[in-house]
């Protein structure tokens, strides 16, 4: 049992580098805003979920897991938003904003 | 023991690395986003190092409100980078000025090298006497009972630091709303994000506070924690950011410091001692104390990133 755990574990952890790799990769490479946008998302849900998953069989008491589990949710509902807001900003090109609004102006330093 | 080491001098090749390239880089916006990670690399190390109070300090401080006002000058300063890229000093006054960092950088080597071993602690000292404070996390002990000067000035300077950002107000915008915020055009995203995320948002700045006394924790990082849940409402435009000129809002910005003096005042009757607690209330006064200035720093932390007063102004007729 204590060994399909810790096997759970390797497994899970190593794809979720494996996810935040290829997202970071693809934040380098891709084009636009947007295209880097779906990278990063894919590191953050999809490889800090699997990081998450494969940790849960480490932790020591159901209020740590909770809490690795609360990690992910946190962070999957603010780079939804910020996702969204990058979006938003990369699609409608505004430039009276882009001076106010620098951080969330992104696409501005490649 | 090999794997730890290997982690930690990735993180340190990673540090220097980063802190190199902050300086190098040429763009004021890239450099604020490379010390935004440089300070949650820090914040790792300071966590591989057992220093987690620290560690909190630095993400939620250092990193976390201190990138955003960096952010926020940033932006500001664009219009005027290229300008200045092109008024680079001359040669000898960059060399001169490097020269001078590095001295500087080899004088800190030097005494961080030549430090007696064992490295003098007090430590032991602090471990002896906490008992009597009655909490258990030695840094609140320390910062709070041994230290407590220390962090009344501490927090005591942040109202200097709002006055001075507040002092760059416009005369006709005096006594307004602060106007800094980015106000990014109305999406259900923010919105909701704005309407979710605050209640356990403040449920863990509490948790923060509350725990300072035993575990890591304290009242800097969890006013932290309120001041950026306050200020992504603000953000979303849910609330108003309130009129500089309020009086309940600046009775809630120096109440903290008036509870702290006011107490460590009263025991120079009761204990004998300026900032002294009488003997067995220590621990109630600590976590009073540490209440009243979560709220006092939350507000001054809110309203420092909000920024001076803009010239909106809802309340006041113009004359």
């Amino acid at each position: 049992m204590r060994l399909a755990l810790d096997i759970l574990t390797i497994v899970a952890v190593s794809l979720g580098a494996i996810f935040f790799l290829a997202g970071t990769v693809g934040l380098l490479r891709f084009p636009d805003t947007l295209t880097r946008l779906h990278a990063l998302t894919k590191a953050d849900n999809l490889g800090l979920g699997l990081v998450v998953l494969g940790l849960l069989p480490q932790v020591s008491g159901p209020l740590s897991a909770l809490a690795l589990l609360a990690v992910w949710l946190l962070a999957l509902l603010s780079g939804a938003t910020v996702g969204q807001l990058l979006a938003g900003k990369a699609a409608v090109p505004d430039p009276d904003r882009a001076q106010t609004l620098a951080p969330v102006a992104g696409s501005r330093h490649d | 023991m090999t794997n730890a080491l290997i982690v930690d001098a990735a993180l340190v090749l990673l540090v220097l690395g980063l802190a190199l390239w902050v300086i190098a880089t040429r763009a004021a916006y890239s450099a604020v986003v490379g010390f935004v990670a440089y300070g949650l690399l820090m914040a790792i190390i300071w966590v591989r190092l057992a220093a987690v109070d620290v560690a909190m300090t630095e993400a939620a401080l250092g990193t976390g409100l201190t990138g955003l006002l960096l952010l926020g000058a940033a932006a500001r300063l664009a219009p005027y980078e290229t300008a200045e890229f092109d008024r680079r000093p001359g040669r000898g006054l960059r060399v001169l000025i490097g020269l001078l960092c590095a001295t500087i950088a080899l004088g800190l080597a030097v005494v961080v090298l030549l430090l007696p071993e064992p490295a003098p602690t007090l430590a032991l000292l602090v471990a002896d006497n906490l008992p009597p404070t009655g909490v258990e996390n030695p840094v609140t002990g320390v910062l709070l009972a041994h230290r407590a000067i220390d962090t009344l000035l501490e927090s005591v300077v942040l109202l200097p630091a709002l006055i001075g950002v507040w002092s760059v107000a416009a005369d006709p915008a005096w006594g307004g709303r602060p106007g800094s915020l980015p106000r990014p055009p109305a999406s259900s995203a923010l919105t909701l994000l704005a309407q979710v995320l605050p209640p356990f948002g403040i449920l863990v700045g509490i948790h923060l506070v509350w725990n300072g006394a035993d575990d890591p924790g304290g009242k800097f990082q969890g006013a932290t924690v309120l001041a950026a849940m306050w200020v992504l409402v603000l953000i979303a435009g849910l609330r108003e950011p309130p009129a500089v000129r309020e009086r309940r809002l600046r009775l809630l910005l120096v109440i903290g410091a008036l509870v702290f003096i006011g107490i460590g005042t009263s025991g120079i009757w009761l204990a004998g001692a300026f900032l002294a607690y009488p003997e067995g209330y220590a621990k109630p006064l600590i976590l009073a104390i540490e209440a009243v200035l979560t709220l006092s720093i939350a507000a001054t932390l809110g309203l420092l990133l909000a920024g001076p007063p803009a010239s909106d102004q809802p309340t006041r007729k113009t004359s």
